[in-house]
C-alpha cells in the first residue's frame, strides 16, 4: 500500500472524529508555541546583549592591573601596582593598536553647593571618547595638556550633572569640590545607558588620569588601560599586548601574567553564557509541555485502537498485513503531530509578537527553530504513535472481529 | 482437483489453565462450484473450521490446500495475500466502516492489493460493478447508517467478490436479518454460485438457511458427524416470487432509514 493511500486513510480517520483530533492537536499546539515562544524571548534577550556590546565601543580592550590567578597576597583587580603610566604609552608602539587611554580610579564624594553625591571618579586620557565613541554633549572633553600637568578639570556624566546641577543643565565653567579639592567642569557627557554588565555608565565623573594618581590617590601606578584595535580582530592584538606587557614586567616563561588583558567579546561572552542558559531552561520547561502533549496522543491512539478493534480487525481479515496496519495508526499520529506542530509555530510567533508589545520584551525566532520544533513535533507523533500502532497491528484478526 | 482439501485438521488452544480440542481430526474436499452449507452446535468446532479456511489462523496440525497449495504453513504476510486475493468474507455483523460510503467499504480490499498501482477511477468503476452484482447501483454514496440490513449485508458481498475470489467465506450472514431479507440475502449466494461458478462455504446454526446449499457438512465436538448432498434445495428466487411484494418493508426502510445500530464495525 502506497504512502499517499496511507496518508488518505489516515486523513478519513481523523476527520470523522474532528473535535477529538483538534483537542488531541492542542496539545502539540501549545507545547510546539510554547517552545517556540521561549527560544524568542530567549534569543532577543541576546541580541539585546549583543548591541549594548558594540554601543560600549568596538575593538575595545582592557588590561587590568593584577591577576585571577596571580599568587601570594591577592588583590582586587585594578588593584595591584603593576601598570605604570609608561606601560600605556608602551602599548601605542604595538601593531594594530589605535587608541591608547591609561586609567587610575576613585571614588568620593562630589559637591556642587548644597548637592552632593557618591559616585565613581575615572582617571583617563583624552583617547577616550574616541574609543568608547562617546562624546561630551555639553562643553569638551579634557586636552593633553590637562593630562601632563594634572589639571583639576572633570567632565560630569550626565546623572552627576543632573544630581548636582539639576536637569538640562549646562554646568560648564562651574566649580565643584571632589574630596575637598576643587576641580573646574569643562564638560557633561552625552547619556549613554546601561552597559553590557548592567552597570549604570552616566554615573560617573572624568577628570585626567595624572590628575587621580597625584591629586587624589597618591600613587605612582594605574589600574588599568583601555586599547582600540583598528580592526574587530581583536584577539591577535591582545595577544600582541601581553607579549609587550611582559616583556615591560620582566616576566619569564614561567611567571604568570602580573595584569589581565580581555577583549569585549570575553567580556560580552559572560553575560551570553547566562543567557543562553535561561533560554535553554526556558525551552526545556515548554519543552515539558511538548512532552505532555505528545503523551496526550499516545493516549488518544489508544482508545481510538481499542475503539477501532473491529475495523482492524476487518481490515486485517480482507488482507492488509500487519504492518499496513501500523503504518496506517502511525500516520494518523503523526498527522497531528505536524498539524499540531504548523499550528503551534503560528502561535509560537503571535505569542512572542504579544510579549513584544505589551511586555516590551524584545524576541528574535531563529529560523532553525522553527525546523527543530517541526521536526520535534514529528518524532513527537513517531515516538508516542509507535506503541499505539504496534498494538493495533499485533491484534488478532479473529479476536478483533468478535471485539464488541 | 478440489479448491479446499483438508486433511486429518486438528486445532487446539488454551483458554486459562483448560486446553480446547475445538477441531479432533477433520477431513473434508470441496470442489469448485460447490455451495457448502457448514451447521453444528455451538462449540462443535465449525466457527473454528472457518478460521482456518478463511487464513485467519493455523491449524495446530495437519494441512489446508487451497487451489492445491499448502497454506496451513504460510507465513502471515503470505496468508493475508491469499485472504486478500482467493477469499472473500461476509460476516453477521456485516462490518462495513462506518461514515464511509458504500463505493469506499467496497473498494476497501483493493487498497491492500497492489491498489495503489489502479488508478482511483478504475477502483470505483471496480467497485461500481460489485455494487451492481448486488442490485445496489442506487446506493453508491449511502453510508451505512443509511442503508438497511439486507442493503448494509449486499454492500458487504460486493466488498467480498472486489477482488474475483475462488471462494466466499460467509458466517452467519443472515444472522441480524429478517426472513424476507435472509432470502434476499440467499438468491444472492445462489445466483453468485450459479451463474460465476463462485465456490460457497455459509456457516449457519439455521438449518433451514442451509438449505440453500447444495451440500451439507454437520459438526459436532471438533469432528465431521455427517456429509451430505441436499436433496430437496430451496431456490431463493421462486420462494421471493411467491412471497408477497415487498412494498411495505422497502418502502419504509427507504423513507425512514434506519439508524446506525443496524450495525456495522467501528
Amino acid at each position: 500500500m502506497s504512502i499517499i493511500m496511507t496518508l488518505r486513510i489516515a486523513l478519513k480517520a481523523l476527520n470523522r472524529n474532528k473535535m477529538r483530533t483538534v483537542l488531541t492537536m492542542l496539545g502539540m499546539i501549545i507545547g510546539v508555541g510554547a517552545v517556540i515562544a521561549m527560544v524568542g524571548l530567549g534569543r532577543g534577550a541576546q541580541t539585546t546583549i549583543e548591541e549594548q556590546v558594540k554601543s560600549a565601543g568596538t575593538n575595545m580592550i582592557n588590561i587590568n592591573a593584577g591577576n585571577y590567578s596571580f599568587g601570594g597576597v591577592r588583590q582586587g583587580q585594578g588593584m595591584s601596582n603593576t601598570l605604570m603610566p609608561e606601560d600605556a604609552e608602551a602599548l601605542r608602539f604595538v601593531p594594530g593598536v589605535q587608541y591608547v587611554a591609561a586609567g587610575a580610579n576613585s571614588r568620593g564624594q562630589v559637591i556642587a553647593g548644597n548637592q552632593n553625591w557618591n559616585t565613581r571618579i575615572e582617571g583617563t586620557d583624552v583617547d577616550f571618547p574616541f574609543i568608547r565613541n562617546w562624546q561630551p554633549k555639553y562643553g569638551s572633553f579634557f586636552t593633553p595638556q590637562d593630562v601632563r600637568t594634572a589639571q583639576k578639570v572633570a567632565v560630569l556624566g550626565s546623572i552627576v550633572s543632573d544630581t548636582l546641577f539639576g536637569p538640562e543643565v549646562d554646568p560648564t565653567g562651574e566649580i565643584i569640590r571632589i574630596r575637598n579639592q576643587p576641580f573646574k567642569v569643562i564638560g557633561v557627557m552625552s547619556t549613554r545607558g546601561q552597559s553590557a554588565m548592567g552597570q549604570d555608565q552616566d554615573d560617573i565623573v572624568f577628570t585626567p588620569y595624572t590628575t587621580v594618581m597625584k591629586k587624589l590617590q597618591g600613587q605612582q601606578h594605574i589600574n588599568n588601560i583601555t586599547v582600540s584595535a583598528t580592526t574587530p580582530e581583536t584577539a591577535p592584538v591582545a595577544e600582541a599586548i601581553r607579549e609587550t606587557l611582559r616583556i615591560r614586567h620582566k616576566l619569564s616563561g614561567s611567571d604568570p601574567d602580573d595584569f589581565m588583558v580581555r577583549t569585549l567579546e570575553d567580556m560580552a561572552s559572560l553575560r551570553t553564557e547566562t543567557t543562553k542558559t535561561m533560554t535553554t531552561l526556558l525551552a526545556a520547561i515548554a519543552g515539558v509541555s511538548l512532552l505532555v502533549g505528545g503523551i496526550g496522543i499516545m493516549n488518544i491512539m489508544l482508545v481510538s485502537v481499542t475503539e477501532r478493534t473491529r475495523e482492524i480487525g476487518l481490515r486485517l481479515a480482507i488482507g492488509a498485513r500487519s504492518r499496513d496496519v501500523l503504518l496506517q495508526f502511525l500516520v494518523e499520529a503523526i498527522v497531528i503531530s505536524l498539524f499540531g506542530g504548523l499550528i503551534g509555530i503560528g502561535l509560537g510567533f503571535v505569542l512572542s509578537d504579544v510579549m513584544e508589545r505589551t511586555l516590551q520584551w524584545p524576541t528574535d525566532i531563529p529560523s532553525n527553530a522553527i525546523g527543530m520544533a517541526f521536526g520535534f513535533a514529528a518524532a513527537t507523533g513517531v515516538f508516542f504513535g509507535f506503541y499505539p500502532a504496534r498494538k493495533a497491528a499485533r491484534l488478532d484478526p479473529i479476536e478483533a472481529l468478535r471485539f464488541e | 482437483m478440489p479448491v479446499i482439501s483438508v486433511r486429518n485438521l486438528v486445532k487446539t488452544y488454551t483458554v486459562g489453565e483448560v486446553v480446547v480440542r475445538a477441531l479432533r481430526g477433520c477431513d473434508l474436499d470441496v470442489e469448485a462450484g460447490e455451495f457448502v452449507a457448514v451447521t453444528g452446535p455451538s462449540g462443535s468446532g465449525k466457527s473454528t473450521l472457518m478460521h482456518i479456511l478463511g487464513c485467519l489462523d493455523r491449524p495446530t496440525s495437519g494441512q489446508y490446500f487451497l487451489d492445491g497449495k499448502d497454506v496451513s504453513r504460510m507465513s502471515k504476510d503470505e496468508l493475508a495475500a491469499v485472504r486478500n486475493r482467493q477469499i472473500g468474507f461476509v460476516f453477521q455483523g456485516f462490518n462495513l466502516l462506518s461514515r464511509t460510503s458504500a463505493l469506499d467499504n467496497v473498494e476497501l480490499p483493493l487498497l491492500y492489493n497492489g491498489g495503489s498501482k489502479l488508478k482511483a477511477a478504475e477502483r470505483h468503476k471496480r467497485a461500481m460493478d460489485a455494487l451492481t452484482i448486488v442490485g445496489l447501483a442506487d446506493r453508491f454514496h449511502h453510508h451505512p447508517n443509511q442503508l438497511s440490513g439486507g442493503q448494509q449485508q449486499r454492500v458487504a458481498i460486493a466488498r467480498s467478490l472486489i477482488n474475483a475470489p475462488s471462494i466466499i467465506l460467509a458466517d452467519e450472514p443472515t444472522g441480524n436479518l429478517d426472513t424476507r431479507t435472509s432470502i434476499e440475502v440467499m438468491g444472492i449466494f445462489q445466483r453468485l454460485n450459479k451463474e460465476r461458478g463462485i465456490t460457497i462455504i455459509l456457516i449457519t446454526h439455521e438449518a433451514d438457511i442451509a438449505e440453500y446449499g447444495t451440500r451439507l457438512v454437520r459438526f459436532r465436538d471438533g469432528r465431521i458427524q455427517a456429509d451430505q448432498k441436499i436433496l430437496r434445495r430451496r431456490d431463493a428466487e421462486e420462494e421471493l416470487a411467491a412471497l408477497p411484494p415487498p412494498e411495505d418493508d422497502e418502502a419504509v426502510m427507504e423513507a425512514h432509514p434506519p439508524a446506525a445500530e443496524h450495525g456495522g464495525a467501528a
